[in-house]
């Protein structure tokens, strides 16, 4: 259901590239908020964006997140192109990370991004192709009260 | 115009316009402007004259304003003698406020990390731009106006006069705090009745001043509040609590970064984040006098000098905790979110102009040139959304507009009879006068 109302917006998010990191979930911030989107469902959505990209920039080599917004949901879609995961289901535990110690020491990787995702979107939908790369859907429903 | 953090500022018809909504009242124009075209509104020292008794409440930054020979005590007997019949030493009641802090951390169980609230201009930029971030607000009254309420109510009945003919006056190192008076960021009851700027006040108070001799100095030195004094300066609040897991933040840039962070759900694990707008603190405003670094050092240098002579001189913290279990220190209202408007309250409406936004901005130089009055090509393709500037404005964008001038330009020139330069040249000379 794409009207001419809908936001598609595209952002591109390179591996490794620690000084700009968190700049995407920045832009996505500043885009609902001008939208005039609750602002606690902006907080969700920033959120999750910012573990999402987060993700790419500390294990992939890219990544695309696309930003979609409907009078109903945000939806946030990324496909990063990178080493994958092997277990999603040990990888969306709280604490469970793959992190090396040089990201541990930057003071990422503490294993709570994939959770965090979850905890804040109302939809989140994750595969991944091991060599490939890994593919995250997140939906975020405007009128919900929030799972927080 | 660019130095204004949230774009606040257009130029219109040659004079600066500020936005009212998105302002934070921050004073970075203040301090950038050379022409002085943007000024505080502070009151004259003449307002006093309004009032049966006047009492001067200055923030601890004017401490920093003079030489290291020249303590507190002098201070406040200097006020008294430039007008003032009376002058209360705000650091005291920061060092209450700074205990009350502590309480309230202790038994605080809330999102973190938690924020001060000692600098409107922090809170105002919170409403503004991350007002989802209020709750995070530490709801502590600030200590300018737990000593106007106490002041009033002490006065009016020692003298027998009304509240109101008593005059509170708090003298200030920034625009902002005059601005939390005239207007509370929140609905709290204010007793203070005006503010004078430390710049205003300076030169009056310079000439009155004494030095401190050998034998006053140890005695004004035991006068000082340790825990209030370091309000002036970034960090200097908790020093002397010796409180964890504190992050200090000047600098309004430093501000907005660490802000980001805290939105996108990093620093949990810290307690509280004390931001200032000014660089170094309250010492840095941009209505105070003395080199920022120099005052902040003179505090430093101060607070080092209490500790090594083990001065305290703060209230007894057994009273302090005593009203604080009686709700002394809270405020009454929480800190209100006062986001700045959406593009369209319909969203799919918002979607549209955000839409157009970006294709006008696409079709922009985005040199940032200022020409059109706003201060980027960005906050210029916003304003044109809105309805508040005019494509035709920004000089680049218009070949046509530039045609005419061209011509124009000719027509002049021919007028002149000078037709003796190159045509490719004329035109960039017309743009450049236009600039100017």
């Amino acid at each position: 259901m794409v009207s001419r109302h809908d936001l598609s917006h595209a952002f591109r998010i390179k591996g490794r590239n620690f000084s700009k990191a968190g700049s995407v979930s920045i832009d996505i911030k500043e885009i609902l908020r001008e939208l005039g989107i609750d602002p606690a469902i902006v907080r969700r959505a920033a959120i999750a964006a910012y573990e999402a990209e987060m993700n790419v920039v500390m294990y992939a080599d890219k990544g695309e997140m696309i930003l979609r917004l409907n009078p109903k949901a945000i939806r946030i879609t990324l496909e990063d192109e990178g080493p994958g995961i092997e277990d999603i289901e040990m990888a969306m535990q709280e604490g469970y990370s793959t992190a090396t110690e040089e990201i541990r020491e930057m003071g990422f990787g503490a294993g709570m991004g994939l959770p965090n995702i979850k905890k804040n979107a109302d939809v989140f939908e994750l595969k991944s192709t091991v060599g490939k790369g890994t593919s995250y859907n997140i939906i975020i429903y405007l009128n919900s009260t929030g799972k927080t | 115009m660019r130095v204004c953090p949230t774009q606040a500022i257009r130029i219109k018809n040659g004079k600066a316009v500020i936005l009212e909504e998105k302002c934070i009242d921050c004073g970075e124009c203040i301090t950038a402007c050379p022409n002085e075209a943007i000024v505080a509104l502070t009151d004259p020292i003449g307002e006093l004259n309004r009032f049966k008794y006047t009492v001067a409440i200055p923030s601890p930054a004017l401490y920093a304003q003079f030489g290291r020979s020249i303590l507190p005590d002098k201070i406040l007997t200097g006020l008294k003698k430039i007008g003032f019949d009376d002058a209360h030493d705000l650091a005291i009641t920061c060092g209450d406020t700074s205990l009350a802090i502590e309480h309230f951390l202790e038994e605080y169980s809330g999102p973190k990390p938690l924020i001060s609230n000692c600098c409107p201009s922090v809170v105002s930029l919170i409403q503004v731009r991350y007002p989802q971030l209020v709750d995070h607000i530490i709801p502590i009254k600030l200590p300018k106006r737990l000593a106007a309420k106490e002041i009033k109510e002490r006065k009016s009945k020692e003298l027998g006069l009304k509240p109101d003919e008593i005059g509170t006056f708090y003298i200030t190192p920034c625009p902002v705090k005059m601005i939390a008076i005239k207007q509370p960021p929140s609905e709290e009851e204010c007793y203070l009745d005006g503010a004078i700027s430390i710049a205003d006040i300076y030169g009056p108070l310079l000439s009155v001043l004494e030095s401190e001799d050998k034998g006053s100095y140890r005695k004004s030195l035991e006068s000082i509040c340790i825990l209030g004094i370091g309000w002036a300066v970034a960090g200097g609040m908790h020093r002397t609590q010796g409180l964890k897991n504190v992050l200090d933040v000047s600098g309004i840039a430093e501000i907005i970064a660490t802000f980001d962070d805290i939105e996108r759900g990093k620093l949990q694990n810290i307690d509280l984040i004390v931001p200032y707008t000014c660089p170094q603190g309250c010492v840095g405003g941009s209505l105070t006098v003395e080199n920022r670094y120099i005052s902040y050092n003179k505090i430093l240098r101060l607070l080092e000098k209490l500790e090594q002579e083990n001065v305290e001189a703060c209230r007894d913290k057994r009273e302090i905790r005593e009203r604080y279990r009686q709700k002394y220190f809270h405020m009454q209202q929480k800190y209100e979110p006062r986001p700045i408007q959406a593009l369209d309250e319909d969203l799919g409406k918002a979607i549209m102009k955000r839409e157009r936004k970006q294709r006008i901005y696409d079709s922009l130089p985005k040199v940032d040139c200022g020409i059109c009055g706003a201060p980027t090509c960005l906050t210029f393709a916003e304003d044109v959304v809105k309805g508040d500037a005019q494509l035709s404005d920004c000089i680049f964008n218009v070949p046509s507009r530039f045609k005419e001038l061209t011509g124009e330009l000719f027509r002049l020139l021919d007028t002149f009879g000078s037709m003796s330069e190159g045509k490719g040249r004329k035109p960039r000379k017309e743009k450049r006068r236009k600039k100017s």
